[in-house]
Order: C-alpha cells, then sequence, then structure tokens
C-alpha cells in the first residue's frame, strides 16, 4: 500500500514551516490561510524547495532526490500549462497522454491550444498531464481556486471522484474549508506553519482545538468568560449577553456556535433550555437555496422558506437562537 | 504646446529620414540594381553575406547557452560578467578593433595569424553584435514563467530536456528578436573590422567597408550599397517588431520601441 511519510522543516520569511504528517492512499486537504505555507509543503515534498527532515515513499527516501527524480504529481494552481504544446503535448511531456486523454474526457481536445481552453478544461488537462508520469504521490496546489462559481461545484465533484479511483496519497492545499471537506478523507490546518489540528471534516467542526479552527470551519465564534456550575457552563459574553453551554470549561473561552445550528425568529421564544440572542440584522446574503443572516455578532443559516416566512429585512430587530448542546467551549 | 511638440517632431523626423530617403531619390530603382552588379558591389555583398552568417552562428550558438546560464543561475559576480558581456556596446569601434589585434594579432596575447583574413571579419562582427544577441537572450530567459520550469521538472525533465524542451521555445521569439538586432549591427560594422581585417576586396571588403571605398571613385555604386543596407537594415528592424510583439500589430499601433 502506498504511503507518504513527512518530517520536514523549511524556513519562511518570518516563521518556520515545521510539518510531519502521514498520508497513506487517502487524499489529505491542508487548508489555513494565505501565507500559512501550503503551497510551500507541496513544494518542499516535490523537491522544488529546499527542505530539512525526510519525506519518505514507501520506505524510500526522497530528501537527496533531485525533483525530476521524484515521482510526483504536481497540479499546480495556474494550472502552469506549456503555452507552446497542445493539450497533447502538454499530456505527453509526462508520459503517454491516450488514456488519459480519454479517462478525464478531454480526448476531444487533444489539439488543442491550452489558451482557448476553458478553466475547467484546463483543470482537467493539469491533472492529467500530471498523472502521465504516473506519479506515487500527487499533490494539488488550490485545484479549484481559478474556477468560476458553477464549474467550480462540478469539478469538485468530478475531482472527487477521479482522486478516490486513483487510491494515491495525495494532498490537496486549498484556503477554502468547503473544497476541503469535500475533496479529502482528512483535513490538516496549518496556521503559521505547523498544523494545528488533524481529522476529517465533521471531527474538525464537532471539536475544533482553537477557535482559529472553528471559525474555518465555518463557526460563528464569540469571546467570553466561562463559569461552570452543575451541568451547564454559562459564558458571560463580551457583548454582555450571556449564553450557556454543555461543555465544560472556566475562564476565558470562544464560544463556538455553527450557522446551520441557529433558527431565527421576531419574538423571544420562551424555552429556557436555548440560547438567545436579540441584535439587529446586519447583512442578508442568499447562498444557493439558503439564505445567510448576520444577527449581531452571530451568523445564521436559514432556508429560503423561513427567510421567506421571517421577512428579514436589514435593521429588523431579530432574536438568534440555539442549543446549550450546540454550543462548544475551546481555547482561545 | 501643441504646436511646439508638432515642430520639434516633425523637423527631428525630417531630419531622421532626409538621408534614407536621399538615397533613394538620388538613383531610380534600375540604376541602383545595374549598379549592384558593379563586381565590387557584388564581391561585397558576398562577403558580408558569408562573413555574417558565420558571425551569427558562432553568436546564436554560443551566446544562447551564455544566456540562459546567465538568466537561470545567481552566483557572485554575476552583474560584472553581465556588464562584460553589454560592454561591445558602448566600446568605440577603433578600440574594438585594437583589442581584437592585441588578442588576436601576430605579436598579441593568443599570437595567431588571423588578422587580414576572412575568419577576423567574422571575429570582429560577432565581438560587436554579440551583446545584442544576448542581452535580448537574457531578457526573454528571465522573462519565463518559473512555474512552467517547475512544471516540467516534476514532470521528470532534467535540466537539458528543461532547456531544450521548455526555455527553448518560450524564449524563441526573444531569441529570434535578439538575432535581427544583432544581424543588423553586424551587417553596418566599419571601424573593427578596417583596423583588424582590412578592406581587400573579395577576401575582407564587406558592403560597409565597399561604400566607403567606392564613395570617391563611384559615388553611384556606393549609393546602391547604401541602399542594399538600408533595405536589410529595415527588413531585420520588422522582424525585431513582428517576434517582439506579434504578428498582428506592426502595421496597426505597435509600441514604438524595439525589443
Amino acid at each position: 500500500m502506498a504511503e507518504l511519510r513527512l518530517d520536514v522543516a523549511v524556513s519562511l520569511r518570518t516563521f518556520e514551516l515545521r510539518v510531519a504528517l502521514d498520508v497513506h492512499a487517502e487524499t489529505v486537504a491542508v487548508v489555513g490561510p494565505s501565507g500559512a505555507g501550503k503551497s510551500t509543503l507541496l513544494r518542499a515534498i516535490a523537491g522544488l524547495v529546499p527542505a530539512r527532515g525526510r519525506v519518505e515513499v514507501d520506505g524510500r527516501d526522497w530528501s537527496a532526490l533531485a525533483t525530476e527524480r521524484r515521482s510526483v504529481g504536481f497540479v499546480f494552481q495556474d494550472y502552469a500549462l506549456f503555452p507552446h504544446l497542445s493539450v497533447r503535448g502538454n499530456v505527453a511531456f509526462g508520459g503517454p497522454p491516450e488514456d488519459l486523454l480519454e479517462r478525464l474526457g478531454i480526448a476531444q481536445l487533444a489539439d488543442a491550444h491550452p489558451r482557448d481552453l476553458s478553466g475547467g478544461e484546463r483543470q482537467r488537462v493539469a491533472l492529467a498531464r500530471a498523472l502521465a508520469r504516473k506519479p506515487e504521490v500527487l499533490l494539488l496546489d488550490e485545484p479549484l481556486a481559478a474556477l468560476d462559481a458553477h464549474t467550480r461545484d462540478m469539478t469538485r465533484v468530478e475531482l472527487r471522484a477521479t482522486l478516490r479511483e486513483l487510491g494515491l496519497p495525495t494532498i490537496v492545499v486549498t484556503h477554502d474549508f468547503v473544497d476541503a471537506a469535500a475533496l479529502a478523507d482528512r483535513v490538516g490546518v496549518l496556521v503559521d506553519g505547523a498544523l494545528v489540528q488533524v481529522g476529517r471534516a465533521d471531527e474538525l467542526i464537532s471539536a475544533p482545538v482553537s477557535a482559529f479552527v472553528a471559525r474555518f470551519a465555518g463557526g460563528n465564534v464569540l469571546h467570553g468568560h466561562a463559569h461552570r456550575a452543575d451541568t451547564l457552563t454559562s459564558v458571560e459574553l463580551d457583548d454582555r449577553n450571556v449564553i450557556v453551554s454543555t461543555d465544560d470549561a472556566q475562564g476565558e473561552v470562544a464560544a463556538v456556535v455553527y450557522p446551520w445550528d441557529v433558527t431565527l425568529a421576531r419574538a423571544m421564544p420562551s424555552d429556557s433550555a436555548q440560547n438567545h440572542v436579540q441584535a439587529e440584522v446586519t447583512s442578508v446574503v442568499p447562498v444557493a437555496n439558503r439564505v445567510r443572516v448576520t444577527v449581531g455578532a452571530v451568523t445564521a443559516e436559514i432556508t429560503a422558506e423561513s427567510a421567506q416566512r421571517l421577512q428579514i429585512r436589514e435593521g429588523d430587530l431579530l432574536v438568534a437562537s440555539w442549543k446549550a448542546t450546540a454550543t462548544r467551549l475551546v481555547a482561545l | 504646446m501643441r504646436l511646439l511638440f508638432g515642430a520639434a517632431a516633425a523637423v527631428a523626423l525630417t531630419f531622421l529620414a532626409l538621408p534614407v530617403v536621399a538615397i533613394f531619390l538620388r538613383v531610380s530603382p534600375t540604376t541602383l540594381v545595374h549598379e549592384l552588379s558593379d563586381p565590387v558591389a557584388r564581391d561585397a555583398l558576398v562577403v558580408s553575406l558569408r562573413t555574417s552568417a558565420l558571425a551569427q552562428a558562432l553568436v546564436v550558438g554560443l551566446g544562447t547557452p551564455t544566456a540562459y546560464l546567465l538568466a537561470t543561475r545567481r552566483f557572485r559576480g554575476r552583474t560584472v560578467l553581465l556588464t562584460l558581456v553589454e560592454l561591445p556596446l558602448v566600446l568605440p569601434p577603433a578600440v574594438a578593433g585594437i583589442g581584437l589585434l592585441a588578442a588576436f594579432g601576430r605579436t598579441g596575447l593568443l599570437s595567431t595569424s588571423i588578422p587580414f583574413t576572412q575568419l577576423a571579419v567574422v571575429l570582429a562582427i560577432a565581438f560587436v553584435s554579440a551583446p545584442f544577441f544576448v542581452r535580448t537572450a537574457v531578457a526573454s530567459f528571465e522573462g519565463l514563467d518559473p512555474t512552467l520550469i517547475a512544471a516540467a521538472r516534476t514532470l521528470g525533465a532534467g535540466p537539458w530536456r528543461v532547456f531544450a524542451r521548455v526555455a527553448l521555445p518560450l524564449a524563441a521569439s526573444g531569441l529570434g528578436a535578439g538575432l535581427a538586432l544583432s544581424f543588423a549591427r553586424g551587417l553596418g560594422e566599419f571601424g573593427a573590422t578596417i583596423m583588424f581585417a582590412g578592406s581587400l576586396q573579395r577576401v575582407t571588403q564587406t558592403l560597409s567597408l565597399a561604400i566607403y571605398a567606392e564613395f570617391a571613385r563611384n559615388f553611384d555604386v556606393a549609393l546602391a550599397m547604401g541602399a542594399l543596407l538600408v533595405a536589410f537594415s529595415f527588413i531585420l528592424l520588422l522582424v525585431v517588431k513582428w517576434l517582439s510583439f506579434g504578428w498582428t500589430s506592426p502595421f496597426r499601433s505597435a509600441p514604438s520601441s524595439s525589443a
């Protein structure tokens, strides 16, 4: 079974990138803000930037090998297709092209030039080219970032299926948690050169190790002071509202609540097991068939029908409610 | 302001165009072709084309790898080397000539019998025109997208394949523009050639040298050769512009700088 074992360090301008990670025949997404060292990690694995430590593939040490001797398939952020070669020429640069053109559905584009392709087509050509040398490890740098929203949704699904089918140790770098969750079996959050948490996307959502991870996974993060009492912890938020959580904590904490756990109402419900925060609506943004409504410090994601029923407008006074069990307390 | 600048531009353009126009107005196209059949002109043309071709082959053959190294490697003394390569650009031709004699002359550093042979013409042309090619070539290689080079390497291409399959084809139009500039400069070479190679008809007398030798003896032949050089230069500059800005622009609104 193919396996990539990493323990690498690269000195960057303001911090050191230091990553230890084992990737089996699976896709691991490395997510993080720009400048966290995500691309550098891929480049270090490919030998494009000098790194200390070890890169091991199936027990063989790659550290001393030049890039061209490392069996990687690398999909670059803007795809880096050779502009002077046709689609076939690009793929053939790595190895025999015909099967791959067929398999990725770009056989009809074989004689086209990269400049004549759409974003989604370029992405497929880049992937075909990366696979042409039959790599042992696949590295993808922001494979969806260059695509428009519509193409992105379709390509995400296709790419997921292709990666599954290949069964190669794969690292996908992205700044988007949704892409990471959709593409990868495991997600690692990289902050200032260090992996702060690695796990399945749902693990990161349900048990984020820090406020940063929670915010990255899409959560609302509210700062406050926690007091443990019996079965519930009460948290006095910075804005003086008090909420409760079933998590155990004491002192300064971040309370995390996800937008899909929040419901909205016009009047204060009489349900004491819930947290309620009344505030003004500051933004209403439709996202596909849902609507993201920001009420004070909390963003809720509700169905389009609910939004319709409540007739929400900016400036309205609404009550955002969520359960104590949906309130996670994490370190700041 | 508009009037003043317009007037200045009119004077400048007239001044620049006048000598060129004069060459073509003085002799009719038919006499021009006729005068070119003069043995002096024919021999000079052959010498010029042969030496230029050899010199440019030398410039491209050695200049391309040199430019690639200078563009892709970072090392101590790189700036000094780049300056050295560009030096012949600003060197007075007489200095180039005396330098070549000091290096390759019978009593020179390498003490060869090259001076006053056709090879001397080739070397003189190569010496003064190489910087035009190398400078443009360095700029073309430096302008390559480093991600494309990285992509080639991840696809298993070693240094040689990266150069031959990616760097060279992508820099090709820049190299072509550099070659055209270098060719144009080499055709007009005069000072270094006459000092290092002399002006022997059929051996070292190039078109430029022949114009100088003929203008007192037979002005029309000199003019005809001059017209020929103007035509060559014009075509070469057009080639430079085409290669630099693509095939669509030169007759429309091409940027006015060359390479």
